[in-house]
């Protein structure tokens, strides 16, 4: 059994089995995705008002999820790094180029999810305090590891340049979870992952979790398009080399 | 389901996800698209891989 999966893993190193798993496992995980959120979107409209919050406690439901996913990804990104610097891993760069534009996104709707929750609860949009400042430095990092594979043409120089910058980013993520703990903060508390365990009333706790599974399932799902996006782009590029190098023959 | 005072908040918040989820799907889709296309043009061209084998086919 265990030389199977050594050598399962060892078969997805190469990309076109990669890209043979990922036709298959697509479609599955996209229909387990629709499936999930639709039970928690529909399980968050039942949910009933907070006793301080409101209904507003019902912008937690992609706020958190969200939350969670912009520092879920940039740990992915980090793992994949390694991959890139220490095992040389083939598809490691491809997961962790395919990675930053869905975190951006998950780490954009976190500020602004939360900026629609602050405004009514807090009232302000925004404040310059620990844990608000680190995600929005969180979310510019993201757009400068694009940028950055953008600007380098050569993916095996990016690759590593990315991935050194990705890893000493990586030094933000537990900065952002203890921020709260740390600094005297607007921002509550963690009330979900703690010691001592969830504050949360099951009626909040359970359409939350529900609808955090769906949104990681999303980001999985997405994940692995974008990385059959990369190859197939980089099969392109060097077929067009390919065929520049024979033109100038 | 009453949202309250708030509505506004909550519906723009909703709104918004779904709007950046749905931008998400469709860049996918359509750089799926874009460069299958660019390969096939480019092995019509007569660029072939050097395994022989067609640069789409995934099985």
């Amino acid at each position: 059994m265990l030389n199977q999966g050594t050598m399962t893993l060892i078969d997805l190193a190469n990309p076109t089995r990669f890209l043979a798993l990922t036709a298959r496992v697509l479609p599955w995980l996209a229909g387990a995705t629709v499936i999930l959120l639709a039970i928690g979107l529909y399980q968050a409209a039942l949910a009933p008002d907070d006793y301080q919050q409101g209904a507003t406690v019902k912008i937690m439901f992609i706020h958190v999820p969200n939350a969670w996913l912009s520092m879920f990804v940039w740990g992915v990104m980090s793992l994949a790094s390694l991959g890139t610097l220490v095992w040389r891993h083939p598809l490691a760069d491809v997961a962790a180029k395919a990675a930053a534009p869905i975190g951006a996104a998950f780490t954009f709707l976190a500020l602004v999810t939360g900026s629609l929750w602050g405004r009514p609860m807090w009232g302000t949009y925004w404040e310059w305090d620990a844990r608000l400042t680190s995600v929005l430095i969180l979310f510019l990092m993201y757009l400068g590891l694009i940028a950055l594979w953008r600007a380098v043409e050569d993916p095996s120089r990016a690759a590593r340049a990315a991935a050194v910058l990705t890893l000493v980013g990586a030094i933000n993520l537990p900065i952002i979870k203890f921020s709260v703990d740390w600094w005297n903060t607007l921002h509550q508390p963690a009330s979900v992952v703690r010691m001592g365990g969830s504050t949360l009333d099951r009626s909040f706790l359970i359409p939350l979790l529900v609808m955090a599974i769906g949104f990681t399932l999303l980001f999985l799902t997405l994940h692995l398009a974008a990385m059959r996006n990369e190859i197939l782009r980089r099969r392109v590029r060097s077929l067009q080399m390919m065929q520049a190098s024979r033109q100038a023959a | 389901m009453s949202l309250g005072p708030y509505a506004s908040f909550i519906v723009t918040s909703y709104l918004s996800a779904a709007v950046v989820i749905a931008v998400l799907i469709a860049w996918v889709a359509i750089d799926y698209g874009s460069q299958k296309r660019r390969l096939r043009q480019l092995e019509e061209g007569g660029v072939a891989r050097r395994s022989g084998r067609s640069a789409t086919d995934f099985k």
